[in-house]
């Protein structure tokens, strides 16, 4: 079995990628992965737009991607 | 601080009871109460709206909603508060999120219901689309305040 973590999606980047969730190759940072993940899904928005968390706790965007991780990119928030 | 028997933030799939928050927050100690209701409205930046969804990462927007209400409580003079927003497909009208502050005056309740719908807005990670009444859609992604 590879190492892998795995990676959700929400709003824009969701209907984007066409996918809620997927599998990523672990190795690398976390900014890295999404430059990565926006060249594959066309994302519009631009890391500098977005914050990142990890097991559901927001981290830093050079932050290694380990196995067994979930990433979850977010988009600016609109809630109220 | 009396120990919140649930938590002071919470997200709804269902329309949600604002009399049963509210009786939450009363108490001899509170001579002021404030709320916020935030309702789905039919325009948006010049759009007619027919509807809004609303999505959640749910794991992360429980923890930071209730850091949010944690430090309105540290930073305010209030006794309690609480805040709830929809998820799911709303109507026109609907109720999408309420807060509601209680505390001995009034200047404290004021501030910090203003404080609490401020940071919600800007911190937790709960997205809005739009449904338009031409049939398309569109995700609100807004820049920083």
């Amino acid at each position: 079995m590879s190492a892998v973590a795995t990676v959700l999606y929400f709003a824009s980047l969701r209907d984007a990628a066409g996918v809620a969730s997927e599998q990523v190759p672990v190795g690398g940072d976390l900014a890295g992965l999404y430059e990565r993940l926006r060249a594959r899904h066309g994302f519009a928005l631009a890391r500098d737009r977005l914050r990142v968390a990890v097991d559901g706790e927001f981290a830093p965007w050079e932050q290694a991607v380990v196995a067994g991780s979930e990433i979850a990119f977010i988009p600016p928030v609109s809630g109220g | 601080m009396d120990t919140p028997s649930q938590s002071r933030f919470q997200l709804a799939a269902t329309p949600f009871d604002v009399a049963a928050l509210r009786a939450q927050l009363l108490d001899d100690r509170v001579g002021g109460f404030t709320s916020f209701e935030g309702w789905v409205r039919n325009h948006n930046d010049g759009r007619r709206v027919r509807g809004l969804h609303y999505q959640a990462y749910e794991d992360l927007a429980l923890r930071e909603g209730e850091r949010v209400l944690d430090e309105a409580l540290a930073r305010f003079d209030i006794i309690d508060a609480r805040c709830v927003h929809r998820m799911g497909e709303l109507a026109i009208g609907e109720l999408a999120v309420w807060v509601g502050v209680s505390a001995a005056h009034r200047d404290a309740a004021f501030a910090a219901c203003r404080f609490v719908i401020d940071e919600i807005k800007a911190r937790v990670p709960i997205w809005k689309q739009e449904r338009y009444l031409e049939g398309d859609s569109g995700w609100l992604h807004p820049r920083p305040r």
